[in-house]
């Protein structure tokens, strides 16, 4: 939008703080270059079956571990299924997976936060405590033992990663929510006889909304790499439906023959994760503009 | 005084922390799909007086909360119980492992802190020139690659195709210290790699805030040489809060030695906890979860502790 546009409009108003951190976004490279990744990711996913028409499972006997070549871009594997259709198709578990256990994650983290900051005293004490006793569990290790616990596939492992992601977003939103009680309009808000509930609704939601933002997007990136990690493990998505992190797992075996096994789901989980974690950094500096590029 | 009540305090949250942990690891085995006897009866989970023995022996059929007292009371007492599947106790597969986990540990935090200081330290001196903007690259690079990728990837390079290195095993560093160092040497670096982005992010950020500090200014202004400055006034400040970082990343160190040491073969802790999980060997599991949360429990005290001892205004007031 150039500076001509805004004056020419006849009330003049000020954009908005939201338009405002959009255009500072929107300035980044950096930024557009991750929503450029994550499109492309997440193209793959929508429209795999238009992109690999081969499909991630039609096995060819005949074609068993081909190096790339025209008709097979990334190669075949150890059963002969295409393997660009099974990078394509991967990426939709991948997604999945980020996404839904940062849902899983926000459901319980975010207004457990919001409690601990408005209620504060014992409340806060006792949510606190046991965020601090979750997050003492190495992240994947507790992800294993509740997938291990919960039994192995993709469901489970987007619940355990899920409740393990929760400590952390609690704890952003607590910080956040008890930023925002020490401003003045929630004194105001007190003031007018507002119940705490009210507050946390209608006054603390939409000013935490920001930070969450920010962690939630770097969230789904650490997510991704959690269930590549366990789907690594043989703890997520099971055969034959494709995921990169169990392609990875298959591919170790072909190592020296096959390389391009290992090549590829792995530049795919990299691709991916980088441009969530850059579009997590630009949305920071757009919202945050003081601590913009520390 | 000051401090004094900081450690204190931390103290004191440190204990109720300790025991929701164990009850969130007793809790583990309620997720569990089906009878846990029937579990460990394996194939003679047919026969009812089996069952009914393993039901008796490990106080199944007790209260839930009188088995999480008597198990707590074991734990206590250093009974981490016994593996299903070894028949060995807990606590002994745990001290068997932990050695080996714990050097690949050190090495990588060593590679962290060696990358990363200095590479954060560079790019805020030099901001917004090319060599801030290389460091910001690898950092970025280090935070999205997945440790067992690029550990394959390392594999396929190094000992594949150059041959320098073995590719898997593992030599106890007291047996060989040389041989020790060269089968844990790639995984370390491996394992190095996603800590060393947070480091240099951390230390970058630190350094730049503390470069515009009033002490600075007095330093330069006194007619110091910038290294002097750099080295001996900003980064003396800057690595208080990077300091209390490295506790913080032991969790990160624990769950990417659980991949880095499946592809590389390491047999530490975290090649345990996936065996266990094949084997369904949930004593080990909970073992492992337990001794890992109260290892990072007690580092941070530590960090903590290390934290007042650097920091001169905790120290003095």
């Amino acid at each position: 939008m150039s500076a001509t546009a805004v004056t020419a409009r006849p009330a003049a108003r000020a954009p908005s703080p939201f338009r405002l951190a959009m255009g500072r976004f929107a300035a980044r490279r950096a930024a557009l270059l991750g929503l450029g990744l994550v499109a492309l990711v997440v193209g793959a996913a929508v429209f795999a079956r238009l992109i690999a028409p081969i499909g991630p499972t039609a096995a060819d006997w005949s074609a068993i571990r081909l190096a790339p070549s025209a008709a097979h871009w990334f190669g075949t594997d150890e059963v002969g299924r295409d393997e660009f259709a099974r990078v394509v198709f991967g990426a939709r578990a991948s997604l999945l997976a980020g996404v839904v256990s940062v849902l899983i994650a926000s459901a319980i983290g975010v207004p457990a936060g919001i409690l601990a900051g408005v209620a504060g005293g014992w409340t806060d004490a006792v949510l606190s405590r046991i965020v601090d006793a979750m997050l003492a569990i190495p992240f994947l290790i507790l992800a294993i033992a509740l997938a291990a616990f919960l039994g192995p596939n993709l469901r489970n492992a987007m619940i355990a990663i899920g409740i393990t992601t929760a400590p952390v977003l609690m704890r952003v939103a607590r910080a956040a929510t008890l930023d925002v009680m020490t401003q003045d309009y929630i004194e105001a808000a007190r003031a007018l006889g507002n119940p705490p509930w009210r507050l946390a609704l209608r006054h603390v939601v939409p000013n935490i909304l920001p930070p969450l933002l920010v962690q939630s997007t770097l969230a789904i990136a650490s997510a991704i790499i959690a269930e590549a990690s366990l789907s690594f493990l043989g703890l997520g998505e099971q055969p034959p439906t494709p995921s990169w992190g169990a392609m990875l797992n298959a591919a170790q075996q072909f190592l020296t023959q096959s390389p391009w096994l290992a090549t590829f789901p792995g530049l795919a989980i990299f691709i991916t994760v980088l441009g969530f974690n850059l579009v997590g950094d630009g949305l920071r500096d757009a919202l945050d503009p003081r601590r913009a590029g520390r | 005084m000051q401090g004094q009540g900081r450690i204190g305090a931390r103290l004191a949250q440190a204990v109720p922390t300790i025991l929701l942990l164990s009850v969130i690891v007793f809790g583990l085995q309620q997720l569990m799909p089906g009878d846990p006897a029937l579990i460990i009866a394996g194939e003679a989970a047919g026969d009812p007086h089996v069952v009914a023995q393993i039901r008796a022996h490990l106080h199944l059929d007790a209260p839930i909360a009188l088995q999480y007292l008597r198990w707590l009371w074991g734990v206590l007492h250093g009974n981490l119980g016994y593996s299903w599947r070894l028949d060995e106790p807990v606590t002994a597969l745990v001290a068997q492992k932990l050695p080996v986990t714990l050097q690949l540990s050190a090495m990588a935090f060593l590679f962290a802190v060696v990358i990363g200081v200095p590479a954060g330290v560079i790019s805020a001196v030099k901001r917004d020139t090319v060599w801030d903007f290389i460091a910001n690259g690898v950092g970025l690079f280090g935070l999205s690659i997945p440790t067992f990728w690029l550990g394959i990837v390392l594999i396929l390079v190094v000992s594949v195709d150059l041959g320098w290195l073995p590719p898997s095993g593992y030599v106890p560093l007291m047996q060989d210290p040389l041989r020790s160092l060269a089968t844990t040497i790639m995984p370390a670096f491996v394992l190095g790699n996603a800590i060393a982005a947070t480091f240099m992010r951390h230390t970058r950020s630190a350094m730049l805030s503390a470069m515009e500090q009033d002490y600075v200014r007095t330093a330069r202004a006194k007619g110091l040489s910038e290294p002097r400055v750099v080295l001996r006034h900003a980064l003396r400040n800057a690595l208080i809060p990077v300091v209390t970082l490295g506790g913080l990343q032991l969790g990160t160190l624990l769950s990417g030695a659980v991949l880095t040491e499946q592809v590389f073969g390491v047999p530490g802790f975290g090649k345990l906890v996936v065996d266990s999980v094949f084997n369904r060997d949930y004593p080990v599991i909970q073992g492992v979860v337990l001794v890992t949360g109260a290892l990072y429990i007690a580092l941070n005290l530590l960090t903590d502790l290390l934290y007042v001892l650097i920091n001169p205004r905790l120290r003095a007031a």
